[in-house]
């Protein structure tokens, strides 16, 4: 266990855990790596079945009143995952640079990103639950068919199976991961800023036992280096270019009509055609 | 309270007789060598078996970094120079009296005879929490004992405390520093020279170290320019008795005057923080300013911005403002005023 977890003694002579051991920093470093290497090798050599042009034109004939943009996120949606992606570079930056041995003063800023992040987090919770379709992002034993329907598709077979709705799935188990590893280490980090000097709590090291502490330094470790790992996916995919019509509504808030068509269920993500040219995406 | 058990856990000792087998060492093991100067700081750690070094490198060996030189308008001291032969030295003692005084007031005698200069520059912190083997910061842990409501934190910072509040306990650190020094390092990869300003580091840069020496680096020489030389010097030390004790706080300055208007200064105190510090604000504000009791007032009330006492160091907050105004006004002119 001493390859994953540091371990300390306290004035008392108890063994105390202590931190995460910063190899794991390494591993998720090379497995996020080793994950992007393997699915470029993949996308490059597979037989993965896309739909053809002449299918998404057949849908475009039949659906002429669908609006040229279709909607996919609303400003609000784009700043916070914009202000998110900031933080939590920051945050990362902060965190495992100096481990690496670029040297500064890191504290201030990390809690200060840290800050940013648990805001923007809980602006996102409050805006997706009252103002967004709050399931569509998350995963369950519905989604089975769609996993199997996009693993024979990933092995080139024609299925006729179901199409991603707003959010591939693949993007959805993203965002689960996403959501444990930020959540523990928001929760780790802001009782962690209880130990330290800020101007925004008084000071208490006692707040927790030896034991607890060890168990959210430890957990704030493994959520960070595991975070490592999924932001070099997530940045990974936003680039490549067959996802950049993604990123692209990330940033331009919209994607076009084809697109639509040709990577979502128009049943699962459905948008109302209206004859004046604007969209209503409808919450499914 | 600390355990000391005398009998040190083994490791294997090398002692090179040359600077290029030494840096050879240090590259070979790295993070597992130990450097051993005088041996005063590295005992304490062997023995109180604290620090467990497979590989111990002793430098005591090394001619080349033992001695003084004048050179180039200044002088340039082998890291190994005893501080006893620092001080003994004609032209420190006549050019470069702080770091005569700074030198002269560390320990005693013996531990002079033995410690050297680079050992007293990049020696640990005593914060007897950290030396105690506890699991601080500074430790690799994830608490400072030092700072929390109950903790005996009579001699640590006031200043600059980023998690850990241990302090620099070297007393020729500051007057190096006041004396513009800087400082050479030696690697397998080549030399670089840092101002003594910036060899010292603080726990928010680092947390585990008090330097910039990385594994494999050895601090070869200190070179004093001589700007400062013969300049007007203030050093002192203020700690619980009077021979054989580290600072509580400590300050050194270099004064150039035209009549009594200050033209320029540097003012350096120690024991007030995890790396001694240069007051630039203060040496900003008295630059052409006369040397007299009110600037020395108004200094001594800058150079304490910002210091946050713990629980049982507040009496370093005046202490650390008389001290400055002390460096700027001077002594003797005043006790008889």
């Amino acid at each position: 266990m001493d390859y994953f977890l540091t371990w300390g003694r306290s004035p008392w002579g108890q063994q105390i855990l202590t931190h995460v051991s910063w190899n794991l920093l390494w591993a998720s470093l090379f497995a996020g790596v080793a994950f992007l290497l393997a699915h470029a090798s993949y996308m490059v050599l597979s037989a993965h079945r896309k739909r053809l042009p002449a299918e998404t034109d057949a849908m475009e004939a039949m659906r002429p009143n669908l609006p040229p943009r279709i909607a996919r996120h609303s400003l609000a949606a784009r700043m916070f995952h914009w202000v998110m992606a900031a933080s939590m570079l920051t945050l990362l930056s902060t965190a495992f640079l100096p481990i690496a041995g670029v040297k500064f003063a890191w504290v201030t800023w990390h809690w200060m990103a840290g800050l940013v992040l648990a805001a923007s987090i809980a602006f996102h919770v409050i805006h997706a639950t009252f103002w967004l379709d709050f399931w569509s992002i998350w995963v369950g034993p519905k989604d089975l068919p769609e996993l199997r329907a996009e693993i024979l598709r990933e092995l080139g077979h024609d299925v006729a199976g179901p199409k991603p709705g707003k959010y591939p799935l693949g993007n959805r188990l993203y965002h689960l991961a996403i959501v444990v590893s930020a959540l523990s280490v928001i929760a780790t980090g802001l009782t962690m800023m209880v130990r330290i000097r800020t101007p925004l709590f008084t000071r208490n090291p006692y707040l927790l036992g030896d034991a607890s502490w060890g168990f959210v330094y430890v957990t704030h470790g493994m959520a960070g280096v595991a975070l490592v790992g999924l932001v070099i996916a997530h940045i990974y995919f936003a680039v490549r270019p067959d996802k950049w019509w993604i990123t692209k509504a990330m940033i331009l808030g919209w994607i076009t009509r084809r697109q639509y068509l040709e990577h979502h269920d128009p049943h699962r993500w459905v948008v109302s055609e209206t004859s004046h040219g604007g969209t209503e995406a409808r919450r499914l | 309270m600390a355990v000391i058990r005398d009998v040190m856990p083994a490791f294997e000792l090398f002692q090179p007789a040359n600077l290029a087998d030494a840096l050879n060492l240090l590259d070979r093991y790295g993070n597992d060598a130990w450097i051993f100067a005088g041996g005063l700081d590295t005992f304490d750690w062997l023995k109180d078996r604290i620090k467990r070094p497979r590989y111990v490198v002793d430098l005591g060996g090394l001619a080349e970094l033992k001695g003084v030189r004048e050179s180039g308008g200044g002088v340039e001291i082998g890291a190994m120079t005893t501080l006893t032969d620092t001080v003994t030295h004609p032209v420190i003692r006549e050019r470069y009296s702080i770091l005569m005084e700074a030198a002269e007031s560390a320990a005693s005698p013996q531990i002079r005879n033995q410690g050297t200069i680079g050992g007293n520059v990049s020696q640990d912190t005593r914060c007897w929490y950290y030396r105690s083997g506890w699991s601080c910061y500074r430790a690799g842990g994830n608490i400072c004992y030092a700072d929390t409501p109950e903790a005996v934190n009579r001699e640590h910072a006031i200043l600059g405390a980023d998690r850990c509040v241990a302090v620099n306990p070297s007393d020729t650190a500051p007057a190096l520093i006041a004396l513009g020094a800087s400082m050479v390092i030696r690697s397998a990869s080549g030399e670089r020279v840092v101002d003594a300003e910036d060899y010292f580091i603080g726990p928010g840069i680092d947390i585990t170290r008090m330097n910039v020496l990385n594994p494999g680096e050895i601090l070869t020489a200190i070179r004093l320019p001589g700007d400062w030389a013969g300049s007007r010097f203030y050093f002192e030390k203020v700690r619980d008795r009077q021979v054989w004790d580290f600072a509580l706080v400590s300050v050194a300055s270099a004064m150039t005057l035209s009549g009594t208007t200050i033209q320029n200064m540097r003012i350096v105190v120690n024991g007030v923080a995890a790396r001694p510090l240069r007051l630039a604000a203060v040496e900003e504000l008295v630059r052409g300013k006369p040397r007299n009791e009110a600037t020395a007032a108004l200094a001594g009330e800058l150079a304490i911005q910002g210091a946050q006492p713990l629980r049982l160091n507040a009496y370093k907050i005046p202490l650390m403002r008389n001290l400055v105004k002390r460096a700027i006004r001077g002594v003797e002119e005043w006790t008889t005023s």
